[in-house]
């Protein structure tokens, strides 16, 4: 579980994100959304470490970060896995060397294992025959996909995900939401992942954290989203009529599943 | 103000490229794949320039020096002698920070602006180490071996030009070639193209470290690292010049 309170974040006076707490839970896939600019990414990246907070904690399975060694640092790296929005596979490496190159870098494992392991890595994500490709060479949500291999090769405690489904097609936007859900629950890891996909929204979030302007304005799951009364995440949640009419059928179907 | 800032960013981010390797034999393979890309790949355009100005400064020393008191062996010894002090160390070495340069600039830049380096941080990789240590090892090791390249090739060139040109004969070029050879200037320069390889592969690599922004940047950047190690080139020749000569 992740934990963070209070945190505070500004970059040259401007303050970008304010008093931000809430918990992250274990096993669930959590989700922060809020519109482009609210800063979503920075509280993402300040809770993986890329960015150094102002104020506040930031807290791995009950312990603050702010007092870890380096080498307790180094450890939690390993056990953090990132998909970053533009996948950020590295270009001189083929799709396996990137997969592989955590192991290379942290594992013990002979040769034979590395490879297995990258195979399997790559075949849980769906992708085959593509060892031997580069990044340039494969589409965006294969590269999305190779992205979350090479980030659950070491089998990571915990995942984030920056807009994973930013420039996908919306079947593959589905495809990756449901492979990140389904490795959530496998692996049993904290999962953060940020987005402004409406489809994610409705599908995996089993915890939602709206961010507008640096704050925090609502916390919830999939379905209390339904019913929120919350003026500014209704307005960015169902902006759009069909979203509207879908929240109407989602209700009614809710309504007829408890009754 | 702002050189402060960047001398001490430039001075912090050396303490992290030259920290302890994670993994020595990553680094060993990666440094061979250095090597290749900017030594080994640089070697045709090194000879190439150096068989040229070899050749130039050979008739422009004959035209200069032409006068029935010059022995012609002057011209022989005169094209080693400026090869050897300063083209195939320095003007080599500005002609590097072009080529080797803008494509480290340019590399570590945009593995900056697509989130590369930061999957690499996150993942508990030393970026800085990984990525700078091996292209500095790489081009300060092949650096001195270029060197050596050029002169020989330039005093091909020149024993192709000068005859060719009917400026000196094979044999007057060759003995001004050998004649009242120093070996110091070669130690000298050669310790030059060690301190100017440095140069050419770290601070384009810092400045393609910490870019911020776009392509746009990127290519800026690639473009800055190019001026300011030209600059810093010129400027610690001058230097070393004074110290070892003084």
């Amino acid at each position: 579980m992740i934990e963070i309170k209070n945190l505070c974040k500004s970059f040259e006076e401007r303050p970008v994100l304010k008093d931000i707490s809430t918990k992250f839970e274990k096993g669930k896939t959590n989700l922060i959304i809020g519109q482009s600019g609210s800063g979503k990414t920075v509280l993402l990246k300040s809770i993986v470490g890329l960015l150094e907070i102002d104020e506040g904690e930031i807290l791995y399975n009950g312990e603050d970060v702010a007092h870890f060694s380096n080498k307790e640092r180094k450890s939690l790296r390993q056990d953090i896995g990132m998909v970053f929005q533009g996948g950020a596979l590295f270009d001189s490496l083929t799709v396996e060397e990137n997969v592989r190159f955590p192991l290379d870098m942290f594992s013990k494992q002979t040769e034979k294992e590395k490879l297995d392991r990258v195979n399997f890595c790559l075949e849980r994500v769906d992708i085959k025959g593509a060892n031997e490709l580069y990044p340039a060479e494969i589409s965006g949500g294969m590269r999305k996909r190779v992205a979350i291999a090479r980030a659950i090769v070491l089998n990571p405690k915990y995942l984030f995900c920056d807009e994973p489904n930013s420039g996908l097609d919306p079947m593959t936007s589905i495809l990756i939401d449901n492979l990140i859900n389904q490795i959530t629950r496998d692996l049993d890891i904290t999962t953060i992942i940020n987005t402004h996909d409406m489809n994610s929204v409705m599908e995996i979030g089993d915890n939602i954290l709206f961010i507008s302007h640096g704050e925090k304005w609502w916390e919830g799951n999939k379905n209390e989203i339904l019913y929120t009364s919350n003026e500014k995440l209704n307005d960015f949640v169902f902006a759009s009529p069909l979203y509207r009419e879908m929240r109407t059928l989602k209700k009614q179907e809710l309504k007829d599943e408890q009754s | 103000m702002k050189f402060f800032f960047h001398l001490g960013q430039y001075m912090l981010l050396m303490k992290k490229v030259f920290s302890k390797p994670e993994k020595g034999r990553i680094y060993w393979r990666q440094l061979l794949v250095e090597i290749e890309k900017l030594g080994i790949d640089s070697i045709g355009i090194v000879v190439i320039i150096s068989v040229f100005m070899g050749g130039i400064i050979t008739l422009q020393l004959t035209y200069n020096l032409t006068n029935p008191f010059m022995p012609s062996y002057l011209i022989g010894l005169g094209n080693r002698d400026t090869l050897i002090l300063e083209f195939s160390s320095t003007v080599l070495s500005l002609m590097l920070a072009g080529k080797v340069g803008a494509n480290i600039a340019t590399e570590i830049g945009s593995m900056r602006i697509t989130e590369q380096i930061d999957s690499m941080e996150i993942m508990g990789v030393n970026s800085a180490s990984f990525l700078i240590l091996p292209k500095i090892i790489a081009v300060v090791f092949v650096s001195p071996m270029l060197f050596i390249l050029s002169i020989a090739t330039g005093l091909v060139g020149g024993l192709i030009t000068g005859p060719m040109a009917g400026v000196v004969t094979t044999a007057q070029y060759l003995n001004g070639v050998t004649y009242a050879f120093v070996p110091y200037y070669v130690t000298f320069s050669g310790l030059k193209t060690l301190v100017f390889g440095f140069l050419i592969a770290s601070v384009p690599a810092y400045k393609g470290y910490y870019v911020d922004g776009g392509a746009l940047e990127v290519g800026k950047v690639s473009t800055q690292s190019v001026v300011t190690t030209s600059i810093l080139i010129l400027f610690f020749d001058l230097i070393l010049t004074q110290i070892f000569f003084k």
